[in-house]
């Protein structure tokens, strides 16, 4: 369990203003529009939408490994208060691992398969750390023990296929962790595993917050997972944030009616279901990102929706103290 | 709507041991018992969830009972008649009765096809009906499904994962099945979607008195869909009870594990997640005894060496366990 005052509230990342843009069959089309957020050590921030909403782009970017079809149109990535996006390519090398790491859905993205394990921690720490085979190799399984990989001096000499899923995504988090990043990128780290892999994993990732203050974004379509280990929590819709509070504001008094929409569309919330029920789903489906509507992007699904709505995009802006959300509606109970 | 009580469907110490092979020679070197001796009832109009982790043999069980895969062991009787004793027409109109939709509304189409000649293709290979009438039910079933009838000429690839959904469900559909199998129906879709599709089976089995095995791995939508949970490890059944009494107080240590497991959707009730590692083991190298008794917390002596058989307890549930 992660706790708010485990947050020291000075941001090792801060992203303002960020624009993506993808060039595809269609045109050049923005995926990311005006993502700001920061992350401070100690805590966890969650990024929630629907598949294609631009959360892996976002993700992506921040280690500048954006598909070449995929590029960065502007804005400011802050690292530790440099600018990350005016380094060379050296120096995000250098950032790389040592400040800022990423933890994939699937492990085999981010293994190389025909090295041990072992060996690719050994080598990314030699990579950061001046320091001797021996003391990497001996780190490598150091890290290994740290996330808790069942009998870490064999499984330093396996290879990525020998390992089990859920032996695998340790493998991956050892690796990203080895050099002790402030700030670790999970992009769905658990989505492919069982809930009793996932709740270790979930447990892993915090235990290891708590002890090395590292800061965590964590990207998922799961709202229980959110509701487990998020302090903060951004919602996105068609490549811009919609939403963005506490953990706690967002679950007690969700304002977008996207979010409102997704928690009611959760199956098994209220614990009494009776089979025959109805869930409040949301209509239709998510508009394609070139060729999105003129005013708010949720319009064609919102049952609140106004002529204004279908003609001017909503601004980003602060509803309730803390708690912020583009939407025409104003807070009723303010 | 309650269901009826008379099983549709009864399957008895239903066996799949897939062959592992080895050698030049391919000889049988031992076998994964993807399905280990399943015991299960399905009543009409009822929905009865098997739940589990990746592995555990869930698909291989809808697969068998399609007649997709080939049991190596076990019976299964449909409305009182046991599958073993059909004749041809008898098994052809089993095949009728049985209808599957699949996880991946991607692979499970055909995407140069057009959606009409997708959903129409059970009427066909049956034969069902006049071409014209064939027309006319396609029509019907893709308006039951909240398809658009100006949509039937479109190809697949051109419809959204909740559309393409529908489409495989209006196609189970065609020929009026008794039971569809759903073999996790909304595990890839979002959760707005998903909401969507859940509902249409729910409305589905109201109005047409259909009756779901379904395969699920969350929790959330088993406790939305079920009125029966079957829980099933490294191939076998370990609980069975009503959905309402499972989620209220689960009887089998690996239910109980599963359940705690699932995140809370409450940011106040967070579990304490630990990181303690657990080695599971697989359906090719089973642990003697108990399968669970790797990671059972409640383990003793017996559970090592003697495997628990799935018996009744007094409040109507089936338990495999020594120690509950
Ligand atoms: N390599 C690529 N080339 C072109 N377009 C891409 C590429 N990868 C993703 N896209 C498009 O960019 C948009 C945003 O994708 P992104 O992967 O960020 O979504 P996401 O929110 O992570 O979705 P998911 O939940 O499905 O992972 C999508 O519309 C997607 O189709
Ligand atoms: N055709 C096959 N040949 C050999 N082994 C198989 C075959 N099909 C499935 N298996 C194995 O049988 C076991 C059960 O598989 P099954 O697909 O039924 O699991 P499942 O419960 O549906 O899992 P998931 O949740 O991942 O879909 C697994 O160990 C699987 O690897
Ligand atoms: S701005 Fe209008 S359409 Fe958009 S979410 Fe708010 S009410 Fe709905
Ligand atoms: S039989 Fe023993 S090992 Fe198996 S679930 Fe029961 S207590 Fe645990
Ligand atoms: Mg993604
Ligand atoms: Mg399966």
């Amino acid at each position: 369990m992660s706790e708010m005052n485990t947050a020291t509230h000075v941001p090792v990342l801060q992203v303002s203003d960020l624009d993506i843009e993808i060039r595809g069959v269609n045109g050049a089309f923005a995926v990311v529009s005006d993502m700001s957020f920061s992350v401070s050590a100690g805590e966890t921030l969650c990024i929630v939408g629907e598949s294609g909403c631009g959360k892996s782009m976002t993700a992506l970017s921040l280690l500048r490994l954006l598909p070449e079809a995929a590029s960065i149109a502007g804005g400011k990535v802050l690292i530790d208060g440099q600018d990350f996006l005016a380094m060379d390519q050296r120096q995000v090398e250098d950032f790389r691992g040592e400040k800022i790491a990423m933890i994939f859905q699937e492990p085999l993205t981010a293994l190389n398969p025909v090295l041990r394990i072992g060996e690719q921690i050994a080598e990314s720490v030699r990579q950061h750390r001046k320091c001797n085979r021996r003391e990497a190799d001996a780190r490598a399984v150091d890290v290994l023990r740290l996330v808790q990989m069942p009998d870490p001096e064999r499984r330093a000499t396996q290879f990525p296929h020998e390992l089990s899923g859920g032996m695998r995504q340790r493998a991956m988090i050892a690796l990203a962790l080895a050099c002790d990043p402030k700030i670790i990128i999970a992009d769905e780290p658990t989505t492919a595993l069982d809930v009793t892999i996932q709740a270790q994993i979930l447990g892993l990732i915090s235990d290891l917050q708590k002890r090395l203050g590292t800061a965590q974004i964590l990207i998922t379509h799961d709202l229980g997972v959110v509701s487990e280990v998020a302090d903060r929590v951004i919602v996105m819709y068609a490549g811009r944030k919609v939403e963005e509070a506490s953990i706690f504001d967002l679950f007690d008094r969700p304002f977008h009616p996207y979010t409102i929409g997704l928690m009611g569309a959760v199956p098994g919330a209220g614990a009494s279901s009776e089979a025959g029920d109805r869930l409040a789903d949301i209509p239709g489906t998510v508009p394609p990102l070139w060729n999105l509507p003129k005013g708010c992007a949720f319009a064609p699904r919102c049952a609140n929706a106004s002529a204004r709505c279908l003609k001017e995009r909503p601004p980003f802006e602060e509803k309730r103290p803390g708690h912020w959300a583009a939407c025409w509606e104003h807070d009723d109970a303010a | 709507m309650q269901p009826d009580r008379t099983p549709l469907l009864s399957v008895e110490n239903l066996e799949v041991h897939f062959p592992i092979r080895a050698g030049v020679l391919q000889r049988q070197v031992g076998a994964v018992k993807a399905v280990d001796g399943v015991s299960f009832s399905l009543n009409r109009g009822e929905t009865l969830s098997l739940v589990g982790e990746s592995g555990c043999g869930k698909s291989t069980t809808g697969l068998a009972l399609m007649g997709l895969v080939k049991p190596t062991g076990g019976r299964v009787q449909f409305d009182g008649q046991e599958i073993r004793g059909f004749n041809r027409a008898a098994l052809k109109s089993y095949r009728r009765r049985m209808q599957i939709v699949f996880q991946d509304p991607f692979s499970s189409l055909n995407p140069r096809q057009r959606v009409k000649d997708i959903i129409r293709a059970p009427l066909d290979i049956h034969k069902v009906g006049t071409p014209a009438e064939r027309e006319t039910r396609v029509a019907e079933l893709m308006e039951r499904v909240g398809l658009r009838p100006d949509q039937a000429d479109n190809f697949a690839h051109q419809f959204s994962g909740g559309q393409r959904q529908r489409i495989g469900i209006a196609r189970a559909l065609a020929l009026n099945p008794d039971v569809i199998v759903c073999d996790e129906p909304v595990s890839a879709l979002d959760v707005s979607v998903q909401a969507q599709i859940l509902n249409l089976l729910s409305d589905l089995q109201r109005d047409l008195g259909v009756s779901y095995l379904s395969i699920s791995h969350d929790l959330g939508v088993v406790e939305f869909i079920s009125h029966r949970v079957a829980v099933m490890y490294l191939g076998k059944i370990v609980e069975i009870a009503p959905k309402t009494r499972i989620f209220a107080e689960p009887g089998h240590p690996y239910t109980e594990l599963l359940m705690r497991s699932a995140p809370s959707r409450d940011p106040r009730k967070r579990h304490s997640f630990s990181a303690t590692n657990d080695d599971i083991p697989s359906a090719t190298k089973k642990p003697s005894g108990c399968p669970f008794h790797t990671r059972c917390p409640l383990v003793t002596a017996v559970c090592k060496t003697t495997e628990p058989a799935l018996t009744a307890r007094d409040d109507g549930r089936l338990v495999a366990c020594h120690n509950r």
